[in-house]
């Protein structure tokens, strides 16, 4: 089972995952290993041990997790706020004269996550182009980086974002 | 002089690590020490599992960065934030105190085991005490 998940992942993950691979809430330094209800909670190890691997932030991946249904996260509490929960099927191109690799705004993934007005329009203007996305404004935490860093995967994976490969420069070509 | 410098910013850098907890984790004790209680910590990747990030970002009415929700026991009760589930009902009530009430007492609010969002507007109070 875990097989199918590292066959296809790009991700350079060991094949398979053991409960070891997470730190017990005990040892975390930030639960108080006294406190009488950690025997009650569940370990990071034991909850994630079985998803998609991956080497960085919760050690897995999410967005396939929940593709392929290994996960099936409750989508509203509400019978009719889960109608207003859409999932919009939108790739947007962004950083299009910058020297990485452009990147490729999966807006699919985003919504089945998140509702519209998570992110619009207080983080990005709907309409493209009227946000001035900066790596300056992601990295301290503002834009992408109010998800990506703390919670979603972190920023150390460049290219999950700047996935489109860009023409090759013109000197080259002409070699 | 200049060396000597880099050692205690290693070491003081090293000592902030020492609070790893899991990716993604938040330390809630805007009120809980002066309670005389455990400070919070709050599993984000316990509750993704189980719930997509609308269900409290959007419905639950929690914003987005952490340390700009001002959160009391008496709304929890009341059925706001944590209270939206933590009844009873969909999750255990809030009379299991030590099950979120579970941190090293003296820890800082905020992120741990990933980075802390504050941004260059700083987030408010919770981060001025912080940093």
């Amino acid at each position: 089972m875990l097989g199918q998940w590292t066959l296809d992942s790009k991700a350079q993950a060991p094949l398979g995952q053991s409960q070891d691979n997470w730190i017990p809430l005990t040892k975390d330094q930030v639960h108080d290993p006294r406190g009488p209800g950690l025997s009650e909670l569940q370990d990071p190890g034991a909850g994630l041990f079985e998803l998609p691997p991956h080497q960085s932030g919760n050690r897995v991946l999410w967005a396939k997790a929940l593709d392929r249904g290994a996960i099936s996260p409750r989508r509203s509490l509400t019978p009719n706020e889960s109608s207003k929960v859409q999932v919009l099927d939108m790739d947007v191109l962004l950083d299009l004269r910058g020297s990485m690799a452009v990147v490729r705004f999966p807006h699919k993934i985003h919504t089945q996550w998140l509702a519209c007005d998570n992110c619009h329009d207080a983080l990005f203007k709907s309409k493209v182009g009227e946000t001035k996305i900066s790596m300056y404004n992601i990295l301290q935490g503002e834009q992408c980086g109010l998800c990506h860093g703390s919670v979603a995967f972190p920023l150390t994976e460049c290219s999950f974002c700047h996935s489109v490969e860009r023409p090759a420069p013109k000197w080259r070509m002409s070699q | 002089m200049k060396r000597w410098l880099i050692w205690v910013v290693l070491g003081m850098s090293l000592v902030s690590l020492s609070a790893q907890g899991e990716y993604g984790d938040v330390v809630l004790n805007r009120y809980a020490d002066k309670a005389g209680v455990r400070p919070v910590v709050f599993p984000h990747w316990f509750h993704r599992l189980r719930f997509t990030c609308n269900v409290c970002h959007a419905e639950g009415g929690f914003k987005m960065r952490a340390g700009s929700n001002d959160i009391t026991m008496g709304e929890i009760v009341d059925g706001k934030f944590c209270g939206m589930c933590h009844n009873g009902e969909i999750a255990w009530s809030a009379e299991f105190c030590h099950r979120c009430h579970s941190g090293r007492p003296g820890l800082a609010g905020g992120f741990y085991g990933s980075q802390d969002p504050s941004g260059p507007s700083g987030g408010g109070d919770f981060y001025q005490r912080r940093h």
